[in-house]
């Protein structure tokens, strides 16, 4: 044990400070010795601190730019916004951060230093486990805490009970002539060891566990239900490792959406307070039975996880055409603009009347006017309602075979009949009305309002054993930083007037707040010991 | 009934930062002391006079190698030599900082009654909150060591939080919304802003460790004061310690966060903002710790991870809650 490694804390290694060399010396590399070298750069604390730090700065970025998996929205508006710069940003995969190749490089490269780190390490732990303690110094008044006691007692009793004592305060011990030399918190190295595996352990679960996971997103409308079928979700991510057969198809039907807004609270007034969910759902070959979802109570459903992440109106238009026939009777799932549940309603009716025809609805729940004479939501609850409609007709571009967005209305090749910009007004309708379309197209009724909600549906086997290694890492993590790794020796000697004197002292092995404590503590205790032993 | 408990919690408030003022000049007129004492000792080592003068006994310090209580006894016993000099502004600096605090924690329960929950759910609770969490663990870390001359820091830095708080994140009292009606709420967000108190206290005396560096390598620091200070690897163990105790707590509140989440938003890891942003905190600290066992990394340059450790915490909750998007939006603003 040399100085210079008392004065650092013992739980690490480091390479060896650099050796001075001259140029001169070096020895030619051949390959192995180019890779040892490499190896040795990499695993080297400082390499690892420096991936640390890179690691954090590398974070950076994806938190100042919308990420495609938390905001597709904000990335979409992006591009439109700033095309030139999102092409460079898509050029270094920035919408993308945290499954980009410079991040995950950077990741993995902190992740292979630190296993090649805690492997020898562990060896090194493993032996010293075996190990006795070593050699006591040959000066103990060098060290720290170092403290004398004199006893009457002679040398063999004295580091025989020191001994004793020693072990009952769970040190490991080892005698060397007229001294006992001891340690102690080994668990302080174990601790370390155990975090550094887990969050690998936390790595390889959340990148192959995730691999065989999915998540589905569903809007379902009260008196409807979907059923776990990769057909009826409306998006849909599976795993790297997903196959069709995990989908176990059961189905859910929303009975009801209550939502339960603040009316008392002048600051909040319409401020959300609860939504629940009702839900009957069926699983194969069982009774169909009667849950809630809520926000932070999902529902465990065969190996999913179902959550209510939002929700909203979907008014039921009934449309007729001119001879009374109903061509088009569903609920349109409207998209909330504000907290009060004002919402942009998109319905396209691609057949069944003379031209196709498209409507633009903004839905009012509770309807008040603005100073401007606009309409606007004041309310979240169903008390009021209004739902505008602007209607248009010609192409939808639904025919080309490409995909189109189901909440968008794509008016390059329609032309408005009724609206803002047309001869007929906006037609205004409350629930039960029914109105005339132009142009002798038919007419539409707003039947009911209903609700919707989205869930999410998940299925991720990573999640259980991440949690547990999250409660390693959390363990191992408090024993390395608080469990003392310490060294202790005591010696005696026996002067010609046969009065023994007691040598205590010390070293901390990493940072140990109460060492010099610990050694008086032991000394006094030692001594009384010794004391009420030489009396009896 | 809510408007009575509001206006309780606000008169309460708006009286521990007048009582802070106070505590913060007092801290300051220490500190002011403790030069012109500091300056007094080294004319009277000049004359030959004073052997167990403030730097002497701080240069034995840095001289006593390893650490440990030894080096701490030493530097208490220097300190506490001066204290019984004069430690009025000291001590009515201390008597201050605990009566305003009494205050501003009346403050924070006020708020909980009035609110009917915890007063932690927006900005301006947090604000209030955390800050009396940040006080009350320099208050009670002064039974383990003596680190009242952080006094004028602290108290400084609390002082500009709930000033901006009250100012600019002001919110009335609402009910929750359905997403934090979560007894995670109750843990994860307290033990978050519990963690930050150490890490305040930790940056502060990271600071103190930067100077006394400085002025420790013979760089000129007008500084007197710092004479009486413990010396720079001192202030690094004091520093460290507090960490690794904050340190635990966010990594604590970065797994309750990931369970809430996975509650709540359906998953426990979404690289959402605040989560990155929790993420980079506990990358830096993580450094911190390792930059201590790491040749080269000690002393002052550990010292600096941790202050820009605490800087990304306040950035964290000002600016990344304010200005980013994401859905940790529970500002009230």
């Amino acid at each position: 044990m040399t100085e210079g490694d008392a004065t650092r804390p013992s739980d690490h290694m480091d390479a060896p400070a650099p050796a001075p060399q001259s140029k001169v010396q070096q020895p030619r590399l051949n390959l192995a010795g180019y890779a040892r070298f490499f190896w040795r750069q990499l695993t080297s604390m400082r390499t690892a601190l420096f991936l640390l730090l890179l690691l954090a700065v590398a974070a950076i970025p994806g938190s100042l730019v919308p990420q495609i998996t938390s905001d597709p929205n904000g990335v979409i508006a992006y591009r439109t916004n700033y095309p030139d710069t999102a092409a460079v940003l898509d050029f270094f995969q920035v919408f993308n951060t945290y499954t980009s190749v410079w991040f995950s490089s950077i990741y993995l490269l902190l992740f292979i230093s630190l296993i090649g780190c805690v492997l020898p390490r562990t060896k090194h732990h493993f032996d010293a486990l075996r190990a006795s303690p070593p050699k006591t110094p040959a000066r103990l008044s060098r060290l720290q805490g170092f403290t004398t006691r004199t006893t009457e007692a002679d040398v063999d009793t004295t580091i025989a009970s020191a001994r004793r004592l020693l072990r009952s305060q769970r040190y490991r011990t080892e005698l060397y002539g007229d001294s006992v030399s001891a340690e102690r918190g080994y668990l302080r190295e174990t601790g370390n060891l155990v975090f550094h595996a887990a969050l690998v352990g936390v790595l390889v679960t959340v990148g192959i566990g995730g691999g065989f996971g999915y998540t589905g997103q569903r809007v379902v409308v009260e008196g409807y239900a979907f059923s776990n079928s990769l057909a009826s979700y409306d998006s849909f991510n599976p795993g790297r490792f997903f196959t069709d057969e995990a989908l176990d198809p059961y189905t859910v039907a929303l009975d009801s959406f209550e939502p339960v807004y603040e009316q008392n609270n002048r600051q909040a007034i319409g401020q959300a307070i609860d939504f629940t969910a009702n839900v009957t759902t069926t699983v194969r070959g069982e009774e169909p039975q009667q849950s809630q979802i809520k926000v932070n109570e999902p529902l465990s459903l065969s190996g999913t996880n179902l959550y209510l992440l939002g929700n909203g109106y979907a008014p039921v238009l009934t449309v007729r055409d001119a001879d009374e026939k109903v061509i088009w009777s569903q609920p349109t799932p409207c998209l909330p603009f504000d907290a009060n549940l004002g919402s942009t309603c998109v319905i396209k009716i691609p057949d069944g009347l003379d031209q196709q025809i498209g409507m633009l609805g903004f839905l009012y729940p509770t309807t008040g006017t603005l100073s401007s004479g606009a309409l606007a939501s004041v309310y979240p609850d169903l008390i009021s309602p209004v739902l505008t409609l602007e209607v248009y007709e010609g192409d939808l571009g639904l025919d080309n075979g490409q995909g189109s967005n189901a909440y968008a209305l794509n008016t390059d090749s329609l032309e408005q009949v009724a609206g803002r910009t047309s001869e007929a007004e906006t037609l205004r309708l409350t629930p039960g009305d029914r109105l005339e379309l132009p142009n002798d197209l038919g007419s539409v009724e707003l039947t009911s309002i209903p609700r919707f909600v989205s869930l999410d549906v998940h299925h991720d086997p990573s999640q259980l054993p991440v949690l547990l290694f999250s409660v390693l890492l959390f363990a191992g993590l408090i024993t390395s930083l608080f469990v003392p790794r310490r060294r202790m020796w005591v010696s005696a000697r026996t002067d010609a007037s046969g009065t023994t004197t007691i040598e205590y002292a010390a070293l901390a092995r990493g940072d140990d707040p109460n060492l010099e404590a610990a050694v008086t503590d032991f000394a006094e205790k030692h001594s009384q010991q010794l004391g009420v032993r030489v009396d009896s | 009934m809510t408007e009575t408990f509001v206006s309780y919690s606000l008169i309460a408030v708006y009286s521990a930062m007048a009582i802070y003022t106070l505590a913060f000049v007092m801290f300051a007129v220490d500190l002011a002391r403790r030069s012109a004492e500091s300056s007094d000792a080294s004319a009277a080592r000049a004359t030959g006079l004073a052997s167990a003068s403030a730097q002497q006994a701080s240069v034995m310090v840095n001289g006593s190698s390893v650490g440990g209580t030894d080096t701490l006894t030493t530097a208490g016993a220097s300190e506490s030599k001066i204290v019984a000099h004069s430690p009025k502004s000291l001590k009515l600096a201390m008597a201050m900082t605990v009566l305003a605090w009494v205050l501003h924690v009346g403050a924070v329960i006020f708020r909980g009654v009035a609110a009917n929950r915890v007063p932690w759910a927006n900005m301006f609770e947090f604000t209030l909150t955390a800050t009396a969490l940040i006080v009350g663990v320099f208050l009670i870390v002064q039974f383990w060591q003596d680190l009242r001359f952080l006094g004028s820091f602290i108290t400084g830095f609390v002082l500009i939080a709930l000033g901006v708080g009250t100012s600019s994140f002001y919110v009335d009292v609402v009910p929750l919304p359905p997403a934090l009606q979560s007894a995670w709420l109750v843990i994860h967000v307290f033990v978050a802003s519990l963690s930050t108190g150490f890490f305040a206290l930790a940056a502060s005396l990271s600071i103190v460790q930067l100077m006394q560096a400085r002025r420790e390598a013979g760089k000129a620091l007008k500084l007197r004061f710092l004479d009486t200070l413990p010396a720079a690897d001192r202030l690094e163990t004091l520093a460290y310690r507090l960490t690794v105790v904050g340190f635990v707590m966010w990594t604590f509140t970065l797994i309750a966060g990931a369970v809430w989440a996975e509650r709540a938003w359906g998953r426990y890891w979404g690289w959402d903002t605040k989560e990155v942003w929790t993420f980079i905190i506990w990358t830096l600290y993580a450094g911190y710790i390792h930059a201590r066992a790491t040749r080269g990394w000690r002393g002052s340059r550990s010292a600096w991870l941790a202050i820009v450790g605490f800087l990304a915490i306040v950035f964290n909750f000002t600016v990344v809650n304010l200005f980013f998007k994401g859905l940790h939006a529970y500002s009230g603003l």
